[in-house]
């Protein structure tokens, strides 16, 4: 059969698109606040206060008149990381990742020339990314030195983890692999890899690629179950500690995993997709139950809320 | 729903397109001589009556004056001019739907009786008619059978021949004797319409009037020839003034003239002029000019190409770049017609990227690139328009419909898609696009779906009403059922 039954989806508490944004990101995330997610400038700016490491911020880029000097904030790095400050589904982000000689080169090994960065941040200004084609800014970030502990499994590209966060609750997630399909970037819709990770543990459940399940990195034919995410109790606290800061219920944390400085909010999406629950081969709704059962005035804080979620939503492989 | 149905019963807006009724265009020419003097004509016109209705009315004459007098009893259409000499020709045009529905307008008055010029001769013989009808009849009506019996009688009786003689026709005398005997009525002329003809000339007839016990007044059409009442089917009640039917004053010879045309035209026509004469729906659609009403016509369909847009996407998920870039298009091939537009489309988005991919190199702002890539588009379009044409295909021509905007934005977004995310995300998304867009097509250019979204105005909150439950609506999407079922069926 080509499709599968609604009622069976239901029964395995998978939540649809429409249910998403209608009972969920409609209900539990005010319009006001989406500035401080869309903006990823905003972002960086609020998690500072709130003490959520975030990449190092190298420069911003407001006008057009400073693109022509970019070299400056560019220039004595290992590698950057330019993005539009709103933009959506990884559009416009240009990684690259050695510099040699006044030379740039992306992750892939293609080396790309200054006046093609300059080219892409007059894109951004002009806000050819940005989610309405409004005037945009250039965020310009130090590259992530991505932990060892992903070497093998991810082609080209940091790998990050998408955590959903309800009510300040870790509910779900999710690592996102890049892959020569998705040309280094680390959405799925690309051809990036999915695999759902234990919220009690940190290790792998089950990987898809394109929605479907796979079972080894096609680039590097890593086995995906033997993921284990280090650091993974701080990372969790870090993704949960993001509902004070931005008091969006229903919020989608992207984590990244630096070399020297741990767990860090590499972006925010007030409204994060559905894949994650393939990746999990777990239907999300059953635990957004569980937390809507618990009312507003459970009192938890951080720690404790993370507690409960790792006492609730273990899976034991 | 209920305002849709109650259009279709107060007014018998029909449900489907495909019902025709009967008009009849009447021209009436005027034909007479100037004497080189200033030049007033007066021409009774049609007054509202039983089995027609009123669609339209206008008047043909170079260099005069016109204005249509609506009097109460007898409208009427008056030309003037200063100076006019040599041989006249007026038209005047008149549309008649036939329609059963319509009545005469309720008679609130007796005509006036008129006074007869009084002559010993023969006042006699008529008051001998008439005490004689008097005796044999009960009202008006049977009153006017009885005369009429008498003088269509094979062998008339003294009285009636004596009269005869004296008057220059049947109908005179008539008139006459119902005026002597006091019963109101009122010479007509009358219309016999026959599809096709020309040269006609009005019949001379008489309305008899009588009040019944209800103290309303009723009329019926008697000719001189016949015992009985005229049926009024094929007739049209031209001339109810009581005066002449035309009315010239610097001109001689005068003479006027009909002629007819039969035709089955759509059946909302005259049903929108009957609206018109109700004040609660002088706010309707129909009471617009033509032109705007056409415009109308194109934008009450939007809501149900939203609707197919919004089913698409809430209950089966197909993606498309540009939310409602589809109902934009299908408008489009609603005026190029289908396999144009499609061509037509393909072709334009496909030159515009490969042009569009140079520009891409060219390290151009956005509103800039977006401007080059509009004027781009224009200068296709009059490409492919004159190409066509030079080819003998005036189908081109109908390119320059496309939304120029739009399209130079589908162009960019298209571009910009294939940059990062591959040919293939193009190809899906632009015909995911393509697909509602054809459909909408479908939707909008369906005579039934146009004819029911136009004149039932209440259709436009149904779909709304779909629209909002559909915008309440948490089940899965259709395609999420296919993305999801490796989830469903692991165990």
């Amino acid at each position: 059969m080509f499709f599968t039954s609604p009622f069976k989806l239901k029964s395995k508490g998978v939540m649809g698109m429409n249910q998403r944004n209608c009972a969920y990101i409609n209900r539990y995330n005010p319009r006001e606040f989406y500035p401080l997610v869309d903006n990823k400038l905003k972002t960086k700016l609020i998690a500072k206060e709130a003490n959520i490491t975030t990449p190092a911020l190298l420069g911003v880029i407001t006008m057009q008149a400073q693109v022509a000097h970019i070299e400056q904030y560019i220039k004595n790095d290992k590698g950057f990381v330019i993005k539009p400050a709103k933009g959506s589904g990884g559009k416009g982000i240009l990684v690259i990742t050695k510099i040699e000689q006044g030379r740039y080169y992306k992750s892939n090994g293609k080396e790309v020339e200054i006046s093609e960065i300059q080219r892409h941040v007059t894109n951004i200004l002009s806000g050819l990314f940005s989610l309405c084609g409004s005037i945009d800014v250039a965020i310009v970030e130090a590259l992530i030195q991505f932990d060892n502990a992903f070497e093998g499994f991810s082609f080209e590209g940091v790998p990050d983890i998408r955590v959903i966060v309800f009510m300040g609750f870790p509910i779900m997630a999710m690592m996102r692999l890049s892959t020569a399909a998705s040309d280094g970037k680390a959405n799925l819709h690309q051809g990036a890899i999915g695999v759902g990770i234990d919220i009690t543990t940190g290790k792998a459940i089950n990987a898809v690629q394109f929605d479907l399940p796979v079972s080894h990195h096609p680039d590097t034919n890593k086995v995906l179950r033997e993921l284990q995410v280090p650091k993974w109790s701080r990372l969790i606290r870090l993704a949960a500690s993001c509902y004070e800061m931005c008091n969006l219920g229903y919020l989608g944390a992207d984590m990244v995993l630096d070399k020297e400085h741990g767990p860090m909010l590499l972006e925010l999406n007030a409204r994060p997709g559905l894949a994650i629950q393939i990746a999990n081969s777990q239907g999300i709704l059953t635990r957004l139950k569980l937390i809507e059962s618990l009312g507003k005035e459970h009192n938890m804080n951080i720690d404790e809320r993370v507690v409960f979620s790792k006492k609730n939503f273990s899976i034991q492989p | 729903m209920a305002l849709t149905i109650q259009r279709h019963m107060t007014f018998d807006v029909p449900w489907l397109p495909g019902k025709t009724v009967t008009i009849w265009n009447v021209d009436a020419k005027i034909v007479f001589q100037a004497k080189g003097k200033p030049v007033l004509a007066k021409l009774t016109t049609p007054m509202t009556q039983s089995g027609y209705t009123q669609i339209s009315q206008n008047a043909t004459s170079p260099g005069y004056g016109l204005s249509f007098i609506n009097q109460k009893s007898s409208p009427q259409t008056q030309w003037s001019i200063r100076k006019a000499t040599g041989k006249q020709t007026l038209y005047y045009h008149i549309q008649l739907g036939v329609m059963d529905k319509q009545s005469d307008l309720p008679i609130t008055q007796m005509p006036s009786i008129e006074e007869q010029a009084k002559s010993n001769r023969g006042a006699l013989a008529s008051k001998a008619i008439i005490a004689v009808a008097n005796e044999t009849s009960a009202d008006a009506n049977s009153f006017t059978t009885e005369l009429l019996k008498m003088l269509n009688a094979k062998n008339k009786n003294q009285n009636i021949s004596t009269l005869i003689s004296r008057k220059k026709s049947k109908i005179e005398l008539l008139t006459f004797l119902l005026n002597e005997a006091k019963i109101p009525n009122k010479r007509v002329g009358v219309l016999r319409l026959k599809d096709g003809r020309r040269n006609q000339h009005l019949i001379q007839m008489i309305e008899v009037y009588q009040k019944n016990s209800n103290n309303v007044i009723t009329k019926k059409l008697y000719d001189a020839d016949h015992i009985q009442s005229v049926d009024r089917t094929g007739l049209l009640i031209w001339d109810e003034s009581n005066r002449s039917l035309l009315d010239i004053t610097g001109g001689y010879k005068s003479k006027v003239s009909f002629a007819m045309i039969k035709e089955d035209a759509h059946a909302l026509a005259p049903i929108i002029q009957n609206i018109k004469h109700n004040q609660l729906f002088d706010f309707s659609i129909h009471s617009l000019l033509i032109e705007d009403q056409a415009l109308f016509k194109g934008i009450l369909m939007i809501p149900l190409g939203v609707l197919i847009v919004v089913i698409m996407r809430i209950l089966i998920g197909i993606g498309t770049s540009g939310t409602f870039m589809p109902v934009l298009i299908a408008m489009a091939f609603v005026q190029t017609s289908l396999i144009t537009g499609l061509i037509g489309f393909i072709l334009i988005v496909g030159v515009g990227l490969v042009i569009r991919s140079y520009l891409s190199q060219l390290n151009l702002l956005l509103v800039s690139r977006i401007s080059t890539v509009i004027i781009m588009v224009i200068l296709l379009i009059a490409l492919f328009g004159v190409l066509a044409f030079k080819l003998g295909l005036t189908e081109g021509l109908k390119m320059t419909f496309f939304p120029m905007i739009i399209l130079s934005w589908t162009i960019e977004r298209m571009s910009v898609l294939w940059e990062e995310e591959g040919p293939k995300e193009v190809l899906t998304q632009g015909g995911g696009s393509l697909l509602i867009a054809v459909l909408t097509y479908f939707a909008m250019s369906n005579d039934i779906m146009r004819h029911l979204m136009f004149n039932f105005i209440g259709l436009q909150f149904v779909v709304m009403s779909f629209v909002l439950s559909l915008g309440t609506y948490t089940g899965y999407r259709l395609l999420e059922l296919r993305r999801f079922k490796p989830l469903a069926d692991k165990e």
